[in-house]
């Protein structure tokens, strides 16, 4: 397994759970065990949960596993013929199937390299942040995405100044849709941030951001937040395919005995027939444990066909997504009521249910639409009842 | 196709004579509803706000296979099993 984090250690659980008793090494080039990352942008953010609190395993469960856990060290390259991955340390690990789960980096903006400018993957990245901010400090988050916003509002809790700027003209509309996405900018703007849509940003600069249009936004702390990108270039001239990530096909294989897992990993997911890489935590995990059992089982090789699932924690909004929002035809509020910021909304694409999201609901309703997505029934019977025209 | 990500196989380490018992870290549920997708006899959740519940604590051997299914799977690491 290279890629020491959620998909890594799924994939290695699952092999030993399942019976294989021979060698596992993980390799991950951060110097930590595997550990937990949507409370980064949370708890540990917000000052409530210490870096004690995010390890997936404790060190006896992990020792259990009976790994080779070489971590601090970055796998530089991968002989496919030959079957070994490179690390940085010279050393050449040889293996009969390799996991390849080593996630994603933050997109930079140029002049980020100074020390108030800031990104948030890693437990460092958190508490690097967390150091920085209090009450009237000043933090300009650009890219209101999920991450953004959730530490623009963990940044508000603080006590923190916050702008937040992003391109679009409603934040998270593609991922969302458009009233969500109005809904979310709402209760920002309930909190105080001063959220700015529509603007570009050029670079960090001293003093704060600069936009592209000559205006400086002044802040102490910058968070750049402005999505990621799969790191595959230790992958680079290996004969792997890569492209917006590495190239998997339905079973999540990217070559006879290789397959990606996580955030890394572009597949094609049979379910809603398209292929997809999806940068959520229960993700990493099934595909982790997809691929495990796909390398165990030759023979009996299942195509990894999930409902993507996603939370996120805004203030007192949790959002709960299931299904494939992205590229959806149309939204539809089914239950409950936006402006109260509870409600549930189902997702269409084509014909079909594509997703449920839910803020607020009870667990079975969400559940019921999920199971609607999971057998990707027909829009006109789930929904077209309950909403005759136009709603 | 299994139409679901994980689909547990049913029936592996049943029979080992292993007594299970499951913990769960409350404050650290996401209210996902994974578990209880999973194995609906051992994990619930809250109505209110879809917090895990924990039905039963040392589960029959026949379900042990669906919980270690949830622990791997919970996206919160929330919760534990420990067999002996
Ligand atoms: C702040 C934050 C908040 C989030 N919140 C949520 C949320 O609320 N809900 C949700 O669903 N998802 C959330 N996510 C997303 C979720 O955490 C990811 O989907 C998940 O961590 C992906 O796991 P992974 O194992 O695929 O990759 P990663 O967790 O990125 O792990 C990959 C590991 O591989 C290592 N690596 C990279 N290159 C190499 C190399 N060449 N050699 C060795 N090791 C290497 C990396 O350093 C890293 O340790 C959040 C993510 C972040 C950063
Ligand atoms: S799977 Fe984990 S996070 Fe989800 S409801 Fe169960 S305990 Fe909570």
């Amino acid at each position: 397994m290279v890629g020491g984090s959620a998909a890594g250690l799924a994939a290695a659980e699952t092999l030993r759970r399942e019976g294989y008793e021979g060698a596992l090494t993980l390799i991950g080039d951060e110097p930590y065990h595997p550990y937990d990352r949507p409370p980064l942008s949370k708890q540990i953010l917000g000052g409530q949960w210490e870096p004690d609190r995010v390890p997936l395993r404790t060190p006896a469960d992990l020792d259990a596993l009976g790994l080779e856990l070489r971590l601090g060290v970055a796998a530089t390259g991968l002989d496919l013929a030959g079957r070994t991955v490179a690390l940085a340390d010279g050393v050449r690990v040889p293996y009969d199937g390799l996991v390849i789960a080593t996630g994603v980096r933050p997109r930079r903006l140029p002049g980020d390299g100074g020390e108030r400018a800031h990104v948030l993957r890693t437990l460092d990245d958190a508490l690097a942040l967390r150091d920085r901010l209090g009450p009237g400090r000043r933090l300009a988050v650009v890219g209101a995405g999920f991450l953004g916003a959730e530490a623009a509002a963990v940044a508000r809790g603080l006590g923190a100044e916050v702008t937040l700027l992003e391109p679009a003209p409603v934040p998270l509309a593609p991922a969302v849709g458009e009233r969500i996405g109005r809904m979310l900018a709402g209760a920002h703007h309930d909190h105080g941030v001063d959220l700015r849509t529509g603007v570009a940003v050029a670079e960090v600069a001293d003093g704060g951001v600069r936009l592209t249009d000559g205006t400086l936004v002044e802040a102490d702390e910058v968070l750049v937040a402005i999505g990621s990108v799969p790191n595959t270039g230790w992958l680079e001239g290996s004969g792997l395919t890569l492209g917006d990530g590495l190239e998997c096909d339905e079973y999540s294989a990217a070559a006879p005995g290789v397959y990606g897992a996580g955030d890394v990993a572009r597949w094609h997911n049979p379910l809603f027939g398209t292929a997809m890489r999806i940068e959520h935590r229960t993700n990493a995990t099934e595909q982790g444990m997809a691929v495990a059992r796909n390398l165990l089982r030759p023979d009996e090789r299942r195509p990894f066909a999930p409902v993507p699932y996603f939370w996120s924690d805004q203030y007192d909004v949790r959002i709960q997504a299931h299904g494939y929002l992205r590229g959806h035809d149309e939204v539809a509020v089914v239950e409950g009521d936006l402006e109260a910021r509870k409600f549930l909304a189902v997702y269409r694409s084509g014909d079909r249910v594509a997703g449920v999201l839910a803020v607020g609901m009870p667990p079975k309703a969400v559940r019921t639409w999920r199971q609607a997505v999971a057998t990707r029934a027909a829009w006109r019977d789930a929904v077209g009842e309950l909403l005759p025209e136009g709603a | 196709m299994s139409g679901e990500g994980g689909g547990s196989r049913k029936g592996e380490g049943e029979g080992k004579g292993v007594t299970m018992r499951v913990e769960v870290d409350v404050p650290k549920c996401v209210a996902s509803g994974q578990c209880v997708m999973i194995a609906p006899d051992v994990f619930d959740q809250n109505e209110e706000d879809g917090i895990v519940v924990l039905l039963d604590e040392q589960p029959a051997p026949e379900l042990h296979a669906d919980v270690r299914e949830s622990a791997v799977v919970c996206p919160a690491a929330a919760i534990r099993v420990v067999e002996k």
